[in-house]
């Protein structure tokens, strides 16, 4: 059966979400022990907004003297207060957390997509909510500690660095710090440098939430912060959210330190259509899974394999679908896939696909016009790849799908694993033995059976082999911020 | 009448469910503390390490698919086949210098422990799985898996206890191991393999080597092909150089140091965990 590409003639009337309501502070201090203080050399960065490339505000940028003054108001906050405080009423405060975010949720979601040019549909329906459920969940684990480890104690580690990423700023925000504060540890927080706006607008709710100064400490900056904090010997625990070769630093780095550490690293997720699954579901479970806030997520399904019975109808219903996905303004919420972070993150992608091409991969791209100005790019697929090119074997972190066809079980499996990480997987089949065998033989940490990149507070979340060590959310995620006796 | 010859002992490697010698053709003298007795110890290479991880490496997929009551059992019959050749450990022990009494209390609590994981087996599982319950119509469970092919380092200063306290957990978890024995205890260790080669463990889930440390440590925790290593010892150096190596390929660095391994607070599940991955899977409910 063959289908053409066709374009449809459906046409949305522009519909933005309003920023009039939105107050962005033009300069930005750092947050440490619960006032905002500028940086010791006074500097300042600034950050933009990825979809017109205009200027949002200016950030301080913390030096290691703004590190060490962070790091001692933690430890005095943990020493004297927070880790001496009634579990229930450390809850307490988490839950505040949580409230005040559900009340200025709407201006989060906002902020965030200025910033980091994803969707306003995702930061309001999915990145703000999960942030406010994270706090809340956690919260209640304060008081029940001695539930989730059997035959143990759980003791708090001390004060814990943690740095997160650009792709979901707030809520990597929260799947930090909401363990560590229940599990009553104190904490310095760096966003990453191109998304710090949200983290900012977060210690603003730590003020009103009365959270004892000290024990949440927001510095931005960019990688010379964080190892900045990485390598502070008052800190006792690390977490970090990044790239693999970041993550492989960092482990070098504290070596024979004692500290402790959790990295949630990259990922190249097999994503599995057995020629069984319902196809239409499976076709929108494709484009969840790689063209998701733009292709930046690091459980992305970057890698499809498809049942050569049916690879020739999937991957053209995947270019009629792709053609119908609306990329553009991010607050506008008719858009599918919005602006690409930066420009550093736009050249990597577009070095991609150059190199899938030089390879002699076949391209297929959205006919969709782009912006002028801003970071965009267009949904693209790569068909005639193999194991070894290197579009399939890297993670590329943009909305690029390297499709793949296979035929037995066995097969697809062997390809799935042949790689170094191990963070994600999706199986898509109406059978459920199968889903059973291949959701059991992929070694990753989060298997989507008929589903893609979902997730929830209550669901641990991480890596195996080199995409981190560690889980982050559920009981597990207390897991890294409690030593147990 | 003459006086009859003992036969003696040949120690060597435990490789793949075989007892190879070092394919380096190097050997370390020992000698116990009397001078009574004198053994040709094998001095294991960086080549019969890759040797042995390629075996475990095999042998994981048949493991960790074996039901967890199959599992419980082979432990617990190694901990029968130990019972039963107590005799030559205590013997072994004593001549590594040990009292009597300290011998005999060395076996008594590596039989138990071995008991204590041979259970665990089939009920880890169960206490730290779950159904996570998500805000949205999937069902949502986690299970742990094994981590993999696991690197050990074993402790210096105990050559049994120390021996069977690392090994059960990575095994009864269902990973593969290579360990490197105690260098200066070194008998027990492959007198050990024998035990487990006759308890109906498959070949290559436990493989022993005997050698120098200093030699084989950098070995063992950069292969690019070990998921996590087991390090017992306090030499910081050495912690230093087993961490930063791990980064290599973001092996699970696990670390035990100052452990009394004859103490019970030594034993738990925990342990167990710590060379298990958990995993996560969702499915939508409906239709």
């Amino acid at each position: 059966m063959k289908t053409k590409t066709k374009k449809t003639d459906w046409f949305y009337s522009p519909a933005p979400e309003s920023t009039d309501h939105i107050q962005i502070n033009r300069k930005n201090d750092l947050f440490i022990d619960g006032k905002f203080i500028q940086p010791k050399k006074g500097k300042y960065f600034k950050t933009i907004n990825p979809a017109n490339e205009q200027k949002l505000a200016d950030v301080a940028e913390a030096d290691q003297s703004d590190v060490d003054k962070a790091v001692k108001a933690a430890r005095t906050a943990y020493d004297k207060v927070w880790s001496k405080m009634d579990p229930a009423e450390r809850g307490k405060y988490i839950y505040r957390i949580a409230r005040l975010i559900q009340e200025r949720a709407r201006e989060f979601s906002i902020i965030e997509t200025m910033d980091g040019g994803k969707p306003i549909r995702e930061s309001r329906d999915i990145d703000i909510p999960l942030v406010s459920a994270h706090f809340f969940y956690y919260a209640g684990w304060a008081d029940k500690l001695e539930y989730a480890f059997p035959g143990k104690k759980a003791k708090p580690i001390g004060v814990a660095g943690q740095i997160i990423p650009w792709n979901f700023p707030l809520l990597m925000a929260a799947w930090k710090l909401a363990p560590a504060l229940a599990t009553g540890n104190t904490v310095i927080l760096k966003p990453a440098e191109t998304t710090p706006l949200t983290a900012m607008k977060l210690a603003e709710i730590i003020q009103e939430a009365d959270l004892p100064p000290g024990v949440v400490n927001i510095i931005n900056g960019a990688g010379k912060t964080g190892q900045a904090l990485v390598e502070h010997p008052d800190i006792n625990k690390i977490a970090f959210t990044g790239s693999t070769d970041v993550g492989k630093l960092i482990m070098k780095s504290v070596a024979g330190t004692g500290k402790k550490y959790t990295l949630e690293l990259g990922g190249k997720a097999a994503n599995i259509i057995f020629e069984d699954a319902a196809i239409d579901q499976a076709v929108e479970g494709i484009v969840d899974g790689i063209f998701f806030n733009q292709g930046h997520v690091c459980c992305a399904g970057s890698r499809l394999f498809v049942q050569e019975s049916v690879a020739e109808t999937v991957i053209s219903k995947l270019k009629d679908r792709m053609e119908s996905l609306i990329v553009g303004d991010p607050l506008d919420k008719n858009t599918d896939i919005g602006a690409i972070n930066s420009k550093m993150q736009l050249d990597k992608i577009k070095m991609y696909v150059d190199i899938g091409q030089k390879e002699g991969a076949l391209i297929h791209q959205s006919s969709c016009s782009l912006p002028e100005k801003g970071y965009w790019h267009a949904p693209t697929i790569f068909t005639d790849v193999s194991q070894s090119h290197r579009i399939v074997q890297e993670e590329i972190f943009g909305p690029v799908l390297a499709i793949q066809t296979f035929r037995t079980v066995d097969e697809v499996i062997a390809k799935a694993n042949n790689t170094p990480y191990g963070l994600s997987g999706g199986v898509w089949t109406d059978k459920g033995a199968k889903i059973f065998q291949v959701s059991k033989a992929i070694r990753s940490g989060v298997l989507w059976a008929n589903t893609f990149n979902k997730f929830d507070p209550t669901s641990p979340f991480g890596g195996y082999k080199e995409s981190g060590m560690g889980r982050e959310g559920g009981l597990e995620g207390l897991m890294p911020y409690v030593n147990l006796v | 009448m003459n006086k009859r010859e003992d036969i003696k002992k040949t120690y060597k490697l435990y490789i793949g469910g075989k007892f190879p010698r070092t394919e380096s053709g190097r050997y370390i003298k020992w000698i116990d503390q009397k001078q009574s007795t004198q053994v040709n110890i094998c001095r294991g290479s960086r080549k019969d390490f890759r040797n042995a991880v390629v075996a475990a490496r095999e042998a994981l997929c048949g493991w960790s698919s074996r039901t967890a009551y199959n599992r419980s059992q082979i432990l617990y019959r190694i901990g029968e086949m130990l019972e039963g050749r107590r005799s030559q450990f205590l013997d072994e022990l004593i001549l590594q210098g040990s009292s009597k009494k300290e011998a005999e209390k060395e076996i008594n609590h590596s039989i138990d422990r071995l008991i204590y994981y041979a259970g665990w087996a089939d009920k880890y599982q169960q206490i730290f799985s779950r159904v996570n319950p998500v805000a949205l119509p999937y069902f949502n469970f986690s299970y742990l898996d094994p981590t993999g092919v696991v690197s050990a380092i074993a402790p210096n200063d105990s050559s049994l206890i120390g021996l069977v306290s690392i090994i059960a957990p990575i095994i009864s978890g269902g990973n593969t191991v290579v360990v490197l024995a105690s260098e200066e205890n070194p008998l027990c260790a492959i007198t050990f393999a024998e035990v487990l080669h006759t308890s109906d463990v498959p070949g290559g889930v436990v493989n022993i080597l005997t050698g120098h440390r200093s030699e084989l440590i950098g070995q063992f925790s950069s292969h690019m092909d070990v998921n996590a290593i087991v390090y017992c010892g306090n030499e910081t150096e050495e912690i230093k150089l087993v961490q930063e190596n791990a980064a290599l390929n973001v092996k699970r660095p696990i670390v035990y140091s100052d452990e009394n391994w004859l103490d019970k607070n030594t034993q738990d599940p925990y342990r167990i965990l710590n060379t298990l991955e958990t995993k996560t899977t969702w499915h939508p409910v409906g239709v």
